[in-house]
């Protein structure tokens, strides 16, 4: 019996399905921090109480990351070991957040803003443009791995809509017919090519 | 009203500390630790200072409310804006760090916490590199501490990045974030001001409430409250997106109409359109319609109306936006975000999108429109948090003034109202 009794349960929505390979090939290579990793890592952990270093499971995974583009079983195996909590406690967290990736991305991840007040100013037709352009649909990584096209939701940049994250950085008021040449432009000469945030350009250009 | 916690924002170097103790930044931390803690627990009570983050709660009362008995106790900074059209604690952050800092530090002296964390969300990290640059060298100078400025009060400021995650603007469930799980609501009572962070007392502030504080204290309780209509006081930021000629944050008093605001500040609606509604406080609340600008954008005003001033985000439509597409465009945002919790929002807001989705596509019947109706009723105040009687909103309120265009879309087979920034084909979220 249903929740309502006119709609089914849906075979592929909120299902839990294991995201993370285990065995010995789909766990990916052995990992640790690197010395530079640890040492912030044990800067991160001294910002919460003693017995509650489990707070700093998102900076740890950050840094697991940053470090190997994306989260393996081992990455989780070591961030669990270091805050003293189970591989499961570190999954369930790996899996819930949206920013942390668990498959190999491209080099560069383009995430377009796809809610309202994006989509008011054309996000809908930057995602067009962007996955005519790549061949590829939302989701997916082209097949020689420089991009991954993602849609997400409110970035929190609404004036400047439609607004696209590249990485970490930002693109403001993308127009549908200058996605395109982002492409391009990101192939050629890398994250440089963005726009930034507004408030600091503008300041920028304000001090000359 | 002149603006005031922004003041600065479009001066070069407003975020260094250099800059912010020049026009008088930190006086007010100064003058606060010169007084007993409840003095400005009180000060705070007497300026009615309203929460900023969206359910506009008295923060003098959070601050009473938390449990001075238990030791340790906490500030939690909710900094993870992600209410659908709100960017105001954006510029704050990145413009005005140190306001932020010195209202943190203000704030656990009143309630006699040792640490504050503010949560932000992974999304903004050129802001983070700004706000930790910041809370450096508020350390090197003094402000944070130990020993804050000889007073022998202690307080760490420390950042917290979220990882992408709506749900973690609901203050329990960023207490949940905090403490390294997933970013699921508790059950409500007992209280963050009872059992917060680590089950300790915890007060959870908006970025934007605790930038009001430092003026509090160094202005008085009166002139805050005196800004503003009755029980509306003080500065307040608004975000205006949508279809308007010069969106962005604008900072006035809740005496101003949404009029004023739509038509004034940001210019009015674009390329000669007319409005057709307003979404005055971000996504999860009502619309309203045109007849009703002349509102003053006031917490009290806007509930009068038949809406919320929510987090202050108005989003402006214009005639060529379809009301059905809209509400798809936000149970889409809603489906995804729902953190799984509580069944009827997990399963409801999927139901939901699915049924607008066929509707928008001119795929639906009539009796979709009772299956809506009675979806909705089954999530809303069904749920631990807000987010259910938020998700089911976009669906009831254009329900209730647009049913038209929803019989539109049934009987003609098609989406009967286009636009131009709309997408030529299905793809991605529309695919």
């Amino acid at each position: 019996m249903s929740f309502h009794p006119k709609m089914a349960y849906d075979a592929t929505f909120h299902k839990s399905a294991r995201t993370l390979d285990e065995t010995d090939k789909g766990a990916g290579p052995p990992f640790a921090y690197t010395a530079e990793n640890r040492a912030r890592f044990d800067q991160i952990v001294k910002r919460y109480p003693p017995d509650r270093r489990r707070s700093a499971v998102l900076p740890a995974l950050y840094l697991a990351q940053y470090q190997q583009g994306y989260i393996t079983a081992n990455a989780i195996r070591h961030v669990a070991e270091l805050l003293g909590i189970t591989r499961a406690d570190v999954e369930d967290v790996v899996s819930f957040y949206t920013m942390f990736y668990t498959k190999p991305v491209g080099t560069f991840v383009v995430q377009v803003c796809r809610t309202l007040s994006c989509a008011l100013n054309g996000a809908e037709r930057v995602t067009e443009e962007l996955t005519a352009k790549l061949g590829i649909t939302p989701g997916q990584t082209d097949a020689s791995g420089t991009f991954t096209l993602v849609e997400v939701e409110c970035l929190g940049a609404c004036d400047r809509a439609p607004v696209v994250m590249v990485n970490d950085g930002w693109h403001e008021c993308l127009k549908p017919e200058d996605a395109s040449r982002l492409v391009d432009d990101l192939r050629a000469r890398g994250e440089s090519v963005l726009s930034g945030c507004h408030h600091v350009v503008e300041l920028k250009k304000k001090a000359g | 009203m002149d603006p005031i916690l922004t003041k600065y924002v479009r001066e070069p170097n407003s975020f260094t500390l250099d800059f912010y103790v020049e026009h008088e930044g930190y006086a007010a931390l100064k003058a606060a630790l010169t007084k007993k803690p409840d003095e400005i627990i009180e000060m705070v009570k007497a300026s009615g200072l309203r929460g900023r983050g969206g359910a506009g709660f008295p923060t003098g009362m959070k601050w009473q409310f938390v449990d001075k008995k238990v030791e340790p106790r906490y500030i939690a900074c909710n900094a993870d804006e992600s209410e659908p059209g709100t960017f105001k604690d954006h510029l704050l952050m990145e413009r005005n760090p140190h306001l932020l800092i010195e209202g943190c530090a203000i704030g656990c002296y009143a309630i006699g916490a040792k640490v504050a964390y503010i949560y932000i969300r992974g999304e903004f990290l050129h802001v983070q590199g700004i706000l930790e640059r910041a809370i450096a060298d508020a350390y090197a100078r003094g402000f944070l501490g130990k020993n804050i400025l000889g007073s022998g009060f202690d307080c760490d400021v420390y950042m917290h990045r979220g990882a992408g995650a709506y749900e973690a603007g609901e203050e329990t469930a960023l207490l949940e974030s905090l403490e390294g799980k997933r970013a699921q609501p508790r059950n409500k009572p007992p209280f963050p001001a009872l059992v917060g962070l680590y089950n300790k007392p915890t007060a959870v502030n908006n970025v934007e409430t605790l930038c009001n504080v430092p003026l509090i204290v160094s202005k008085g309780a009166e002139w805050f409250a005196g800004l503003g209509p009755e029980k509306n006081g003080g500065p307040k930021l608004y975000c205006v997106s949508g279809h308007v000629k010069r969106p962005g944050v604008y900072e006035t008093d809740m005496k101003i109409t949404l009029r004023e605001l739509i038509d004034g500040h940001a210019g009015g609606v674009r390329d000669g359109r007319t409005l057709k509604a307003v979404i005055p406080g971000g996504s999860s609340v009502p619309v309203l319609m045109p007849d009703q600008l002349d509102t003053q954008a006031s917490f009290d005003a806007i509930q009068k109306a038949g809406s919320l001033l929510g987090s202050a985000a108005i989003i402006v439509l214009d005639d060529t936006t379809c009301m059905v597409w809209l509400a798809e465009n936000l149970l889409h945002f809603y489906r995804h975000e729902s953190c799984g919790k509580c069944t009827p929002c997990r399963e409801g807001t999927d139901w939901l999108h699915k049924i607008l989705r066929r509707i928008e596509r001119g795929e639906g019947q009539m009796q979709d429109l009772d299956l809506l109706s009675s979806v909705s009723a089954n999530i809303a105040g069904k749920t631990l948090c807000a987010f259910g009687d938020a998700a089911v909103t976009p669906v009831t309120t254009t329900l209730k003034h647009f049913r038209h265009e929803y019989e539109a879309h049934i009987k003609e087979g098609r989406c009967t109202l286009t636009a131009d920034w709309r997408a030529r084909h299905t793809v991605g979220a529309h695919a």
